[in-house]
């Protein structure tokens, strides 16, 4: 389980996050919706170690997290797909798997089997460069490429971003799927609609708060997140 | 990749090495014919070594240091003092004296070579410390100043009694055959490539394309960094130290900042993060300023001129050919390369047997689908 407690996070005297407490139990998938500037990018890249936080703890499991270097994190079993998918361009979609499993020392055969089999696409495509992939496929290579350092929590950073709605469908298909087999799952999103319906448990931050928790279900149905992220009013 | 294809390309490459190997023989066996082959091709093999080894740092790491003529004068000095003989040190070092805990110190050149890479792979690792905190024109700014000031301390007096100062190391032993120099140039670059093609060197590539994806992946920045920086530098020292068994000499003066600039051009010229591309580009330059010496013969031109005309212009002249003008004409041509293949001869990709084929095709038929591998 992950906890994080009154997390705290400046940006040069600017607070991006004020006060975040949420849990993410194991083999769950937890998403924090809200709108742009919200800080829950900021969240995401404090738990793995990318930025400083200026107050608060991250725990996973016993080990406390704050002040630990991403790539000690990482071997603890947490990995990012960062916003904006982030592939090495210039790499094959197999170099890309490959790194995303930089930290482990042992075989790589039966994972890339394993993302292969999520992602057949990304077989085809294993001797194409990634950054010739279209927008779709460079987030499935993201997600694969963070599963190849099998992780037991896998966060996500708005992967529906600017991708077309049917491709999104896919993507929030693949979530699930990486969920039921049994990694837990950080969902960050603007697009509330989709996260809320695969989330089991959901939280609404608002200028660096929790302002509002509960079930995807509940969330769904609550008339002031309708009204603000769903796009939907009362009726 | 099938089978066929891969028996097909491991034989096209025994068979070159055999030819590559069988040339070298027929040039060494009458060493003094081919002198001057066999200085072009030393000279070109341990330039790649140098070339492949900034690569290392700027093509593949993605980090602008310029501290290669810097490391290769440390290798140079250190390859050099411990291989001269014994006996000819005292008159080497006539003016200082040669320190004494040196100055019996003599080692084979495989022993001094591995000397020299951890010496300069220790400095590297603290000069990486605080340099490589910087970015882009300021890390190469640094690494520059880095490398005028090893060249500064080399020919410092107060260490005349183990650099012997401005007068530089000289009497160093030279290659036994050119199969000694190119086989450890080879050897260099083949323990770079297998670190390229390792999870270090994807690592490398990564923090090249995108420093915050790498770091997302558990790439440590720093770490990866510095071991890029070392293992350039170490090898780097190698190529000096072997520049300086082929000069049979070592000053400070050969490791100007000129130098560092052209490695750099060779690295450029064959292709940013391509070992084979620095390879070639070390033979390219190397050899080019060789091959268009008739330009700096003044006659030549004029003599022709003067049988095709059918009249004596007397000493008319061509008047550009002269001593020095084949730079002008190198530099033309660089100029010409760099617009016509912006991403030097052979990009970021390697060459390798299957693309070479499918270049090949183009010329045959009509275009064929450049396969994207």
């Amino acid at each position: 389980m992950l906890e994080v407690r009154n997390l705290k996070i400046n940006y040069g005297g600017i607070e991006a996050v004020r006060d975040i407490s949420f849990d993410v139990p194991d083999a769950k998938i937890v998403t924090l919706v809200g709108a742009n500037g919200a800080g829950k990018s900021s969240t995401l890249r404090s738990i793995i170690g990318l930025v400083k936080s200026s107050g608060g703890t991250v725990k996973w499991g016993k080990e406390v997290l704050n002040g630990k270097k991403t790539d000690e994190i990482v071997k603890n079993g947490i990995t990012l797909v960062p916003e904006g998918r982030h592939v090495f361009p210039d790499q094959t979609v197999l170099e890309n798997l490959k790194i995303g499993a930089y930290l482990r020392k042992d075989s790589l055969e039966e994972d890339l089997e394993r993302v292969y089999k999520l992602f057949p696409r990304l077989k085809e495509r294993s001797w194409q460069l990634a950054g010739t992939l279209s927008g779709g496929e460079q987030q499935m290579l993201a997600v694969g490429r963070a599963l190849m350092a099998n992780p037991s929590i896998i966060m996500m950073d708005e992967p529906s971003l600017g991708l077309a709605p049917i491709v999104v469908q896919d993507i929030f298909k693949i979530i699930k799927k990486v969920n039921k087999a049994g990694t837990t799952v950080l969902l960050v999103e603007q697009n509330a609609n989709m996260a809320l319906r695969i989330a089991d448990y959901a939280y609404v931050i608002e200028n660096g708060r929790v302002t509002m928790q509960g079930t995807g279900k509940e969330l769904l149905s609550n008339e002031d997140v309708k009204r603000a992220y769903l796009g939907t009013s009362a009726g | 990749m099938n089978k066929t294809l891969k028996k097909r390309n491991l034989i096209l490459t025994l068979i070159l090495i055999v030819i590559t190997a069988g040339y070298l023989f027929v040039l060494q066996r009458d060493s003094v014919t081919h002198s001057y082959a066999i200085t072009i091709i030393e000279r070109s093999c341990i330039y790649a070594v140098a070339a492949v080894s900034m690569n290392l740092i700027i093509g593949f790491t993605g980090q602008f240091s310029l501290g290669t003529a810097g490391f290769m004068c440390i290798g140079a000095y250190v390859t050099g003092i411990l291989t001269i003989p014994v006996e000819m040190r005292d008159q080497i070092y006539y003016l200082y004296g040669m320190a004494g805990w040196l100055h019996d110190i003599r080692v084979p050149l495989g022993v001094a070579l591995l000397i020299t890479m951890i010496i300069c792979g220790v400095i590297a690792y603290f000069i990486g410390w605080p340099v490589l905190r910087l970015k882009s024109d300021y890390l190469a700014i640094a690494t520059l100043g880095f490398s005028e000031i090893i060249r500064a301390i080399f020919g410092w007096d107060g260490l005349g009694t183990i650099t012997n100062a401005s007068y530089g190391v000289s009497n160093i032993p030279a290659f036994a055959n050119i199969f000694e120099c190119v086989l450890i140039c080879v050897v260099c670059i083949v323990v770079m490539t297998l670190l390229l093609r390792s999870s270090y060197g994807r690592a490398f590539k990564g923090i090249r394309d995108d420093e915050i994806a790498a770091e997302a992946m558990g790439v440590n920045l720093f770490k990866t960094m510095q071991l890029s920086f070392v293992v350039s530098s170490a090898f780097a020292g190698v190529a000096g130290g072997l520049l300086a068994v082929f000069m049979r000499s070592a000053v400070t003066s050969t490791f100007t900042v000129a130098l560092t600039y052209n490695i750099l051009l060779m690295v450029v010229l064959g292709g940013i993060g391509s070992v084979s591309g620095s390879v070639i580009g070390a033979f390219i330059v190397t050899g080019s300023q060789e091959w268009l010496r008739f330009l700096d013969k003044e006659y030549v031109f004029s003599d022709i001129f003067n049988n095709l005309a059918g009249t004596a212009f007397g000493a008319a002249k061509v008047p550009f050919l002269r001593n020095g003008f084949r730079m002008v004409i190198f530099s033309i041509l660089l100029m010409i390369v760099v617009l016509f293949w912006n991403h030097g001869i052979t990009g970021s990709k390697e060459i390798t047997w299957d693309r070479l084929f499918a270049f090949l095709k183009k010329f045959k038929k009509e275009p064929v689908q450049e396969e994207r591998a």
